[in-house]
């Protein structure tokens, strides 16, 4: 066994694969050394390891240094102390450096509570800090969806990996130099200038406030109280699988009837569906996806294929901003969040004769990137958004707690009908491989008229980082990839650009996992395990559907049948598509 | 954001200095510092085109030139004033003479007035000792400068 090292932490002894880090040793016999710039998403190899702030230095015997855990490897007869007087003192110097030119502005942070720097403070129990330093001072910037107070940036530099390495956009990096160094997009731009996706993913991994969501909750909260306006609300697949952590509960637990009930507590005149939308997204996709293959195999050679998911707003702006020369490549699709508004603002609102200018639909979405397409132009009609504006999961869970409800112990209640009807197909949307999995049942008994026997496609589910499949249309082999994460993305659209692509059909999410690792989640502080759990309860609550199939959605059929037409209608592409523009 | 315009034969120049470095993201240092010589500053329009021709974020560019401080995103004035601060000026008042010039043009060191006549930087030693405090403008150089100078110096270059 030479690939298993033997060494001491404290007082256990610990066998572990060589290569592992004394952080990771450690972790795994439950002694936690304090942390700040790393982070390691082992699943989707994804890790920060600038060695840089010094917090987790540990005592290794014969070492004169005291070393960084998190980048110190594991090596045979090793003895580590991990809490001694001077590691416990030179830690302690380290967090009062860092806290000598950080604002004290705690009470009134957005991060409070959720604050990996506070936590470490309140855990060395820090009262005063000797160092009275001068403050890097920065303003406060907001964009549609993220507000960046970069004093109370630690330089920790877990954004400029996600933003770089991780989705290949390149909007922040490390500018200036010494004391007035900051993380910044280009020539000190607003992020809504730069080439940011506003995937979100910089604020999921920002450990302190320096990076947040722009938050819409008072603004909610005075329209529920306005009597004049009808407040309706949508929620996306990912949030039931992740809303329940923030109050404690254990990850993987599905929430969607308490969070029902929540939002009726709140006072939302109707609770419906995004998965509703979802299921009507895979109609149109779908049937995007086999018109363009008919034409294809019937030797049409202006046809473009592969075709691409877009019902990621982070990955339509990846895409408008990096290959502006591709842009008939990806289904015309709206997200299902502007489905959705679409339709509750037209069919639904008509039905209740309630006139569009009273109506208010907002969104609780996963995502930050959702906020900025809230405010896409295209989206709205005489200036009035099809969406009023979408909050984060986070947002939902502090508007909850605000109003004194007890998450836990609520009863479970069902949708609103009809923009609550969903099948299992729009509930996996939420995990990476969902949205191809939910395209592939309903493709394939449209296409072969058969009937499915085995609707659960296994091929597209996991969290690898490009997942590859090929599926038998009645003779006809259909190649399928799915990429999460922007830089996985960007390999396949280098091979479309080069003419290289073996695919038929493209998934693409912005973010690491899809929507259940999203921008506006609860914080997974590293953790890739909450997010095996939220896709494991997704897929849970799909097999326990009914229906499975979004085509079998009866509201679904309903307002085809009522309203749209057929899928691809001149009325169904004038609500439910778009079109996309260079940036 | 500034809106000059650079003219086409400088763009092709600049491109020919990143075609000259294999367009390599290791050679960016250098190719900036070619850059800035051939057009006596970095401004963000350059900054763009090297970041799009090897093929690495803009960010990454500015972050580099905010890096290093011989990189400069000021254009330099029509008459660019140094003064030195190397240890024989400095001790002989080169700071008092600095300040006047801030003073009365109103900018700081690194920055050009607002109508593109005057641009003010330090300098390490020049090798003029003999002169200190020493003042650069463009070619001329001003020995023994004392603050009261300053005005009638300016005065000369209207
Ligand atoms: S939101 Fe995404 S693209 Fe924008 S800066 Fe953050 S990580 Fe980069
Ligand atoms: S903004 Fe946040 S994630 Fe980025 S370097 Fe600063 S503290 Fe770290
Ligand atoms: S993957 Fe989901 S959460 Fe992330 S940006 Fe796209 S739609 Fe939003
Ligand atoms: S966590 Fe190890 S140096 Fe920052």
């Amino acid at each position: 066994m030479q690939n298993i090292v033997t060494l001491q932490i404290d007082n256990h002894t610990v066998e572990v694969e060589k290569g592992t880090t004394v952080l990771e040793a450690a972790r795994q016999i439950g002694v936690h050394i304090p942390s700040l710039c790393y982070m390691n998403l082992k699943d989707m190899c994804i890790t920060n390891l600038p060695a840089s702030c010094r917090v987790c230095v540990v005592e290794v015997e014969g070492r004169r240094n005291l070393a960084p855990a998190c980048a110190t490897r594991c090596e045979e007869g090793m003895k580590v102390h991990t809490s001694t007087l001077r590691v416990l003192n030179a830690r302690r110097t380290v967090l009062e450096l860092i806290l000598s030119d950080h604002p004290h502005d705690c009470l009134i942070c957005p991060k409070s509570g959720n604050c990996e720097l506070q936590n470490l403070a309140a855990t060395l129990k820090i009262h005063e800090i000797p160092f009275a330093g001068a403050r890097n001072v920065l303003p406060i910037e907001t964009s549609p969806s993220i507000v960046r107070d970069m004093s109370k940036c630690i330089y920790c530099r877990r954004c400029e990996m996600m933003c770089n390495e991780v989705q290949t956009v390149g909007a922040l990096a490390a500018v200036n130099r010494g004391f007035v160094s900051t993380i910044s997009p280009a020539f000190h731009e607003n992020l809504a200038d730069s080439e940011c996706t506003f995937c979100g993913q910089c604020v999921a991994v920002c450990p302190v406030g320096a990076l947040t969501e722009v938050d819409h909750t008072n603004r909610l909260l005075r329209d529920l109280n306005n009597p004049k306006k009808t407040v309706i609300v949508q929620t996306a697949p990912a949030v039931r699988a992740a809303l329940g952590e923030e109050f404690g509960m254990k990850p993987g637990t599905s929430v969607t009837g308490k969070m029902v009930a929540a939002l009726r507590q709140l006072g939302f005149q109707k609770v419906f569906d995004t998965d509703f939308a979802a299921d009507l997204t895979i109609m149109e996709e779908g049937s995007e996806l086999l018109d363009r293959l008919t034409r294809y195999l019937n030797g049409d050679k202006e046809v473009r294929l592969p075709i691409l998911t877009s019902c990621c707003p982070a990955w339509v702006n990846f895409f408008e901003h990096q290959f502006p020369d591709l842009l008939d490549v990806p289904s015309t699709a709206r997200s299902p969040q502007q489905m959705f508004g679409s339709i509750a603002k037209t069919y639904w609102a008509e039905k209740m004769g309630i006139p569009r200018e009273d109506l208010i639909v907002v969104s609780i979405m996963p995502c930050l990137a959702k906020k900025y397409e809230c405010a896409r132009e295209e989206f709205s009609t005489n200036g009035d958004p099809d969406v009023n504006y979408s909050i984060s999961t986070r947002e939902l869970a502090s508007l909850i707690k605000r109003a004194n409800i007890d998450f836990e112990t609520l009863p479970d209640e069902e949708f609103d009908q009809p923009l609550g009807e969903s099948t299992g197909a729009g509930v996996i949307f939420g995990a990476s491989g969902g949205v191809m999995e939910a395209a592939l049942r309903t493709a394939y008994e449209l296409y072969t008229g058969k009937t499915l026997d085995k609707v659960d496609f296994e091929e597209t589910r996991g969290l690898q980082n490009i997942k590859r499949a090929t599926i038998d249309l009645n003779g006809t082999k259909l190649n399928i990839g799915i990429a999460h994460g922007l830089g996985n993305a960007r390999k396949l659209l280098n091979e479309i650009r080069e003419g290289k692509s073996e695919f038929h059909a493209i998934e693409i999410m912005a973010c690491p996992g899809g929507c259940i690792g999203g921008g506006g989640q609860p914080l997974h502080h590293g953790n890739s395990e909450l997010l095996k759990a939220r896709s494991r309860a997704l897929y849970e609550e799909d097999k326990h559907k009914p229906l499975r199939k979004s085509h079998e959605n009866p509201d679904i059929v309903r307002l085809y049948e009522e309203f749209l037409g057929k899928p691809l209608s001149e009325k169904a592409h004038h609500l439910l598509h778009t079109h996309y523009f260079k940036k | 954001m500034s809106e000059i315009k650079i003219p086409q034969n400088k763009i092709d120049q600049l491109l020919d200095i990143c075609n000259e470095h294999g367009n390599q993201p290791g050679e960016l240092i250098n190719i900036l510092h070619k850059a800035q010589h051939l057009f006596g500053y970095l401004p963000q329009e350059v900054q763009r085109i090297v970041a799009r021709q090897l093929g690495i974020p803009v960010s990454k560019v500015y972050g580099v030139v905010t890096f290093y401080s011989f990189f400069t995103m000021t254009p330099k004035g029509e008459h660019p004033i140094s003064v030195c601060m190397g240890t024989a000026c400095y001790v002989r008042g080169a700071e008092k003479v600095l300040d006047e010039f801030r003073r009365i043009l109103g900018i700081n060191v690194g920055e050009t007035t607002p109508d593109g006549k005057y641009s003010l930087s330090s300098l390490r030693c020049v090798g003029a000792c003999g002169l200190a405090p020493v003042v650069l403008i463009g070619e001329k150089v001003y020995g023994r400068v004392v603050p009261g100078d300053v005005e009638k110096i300016l005065k000369e270059l209207e």
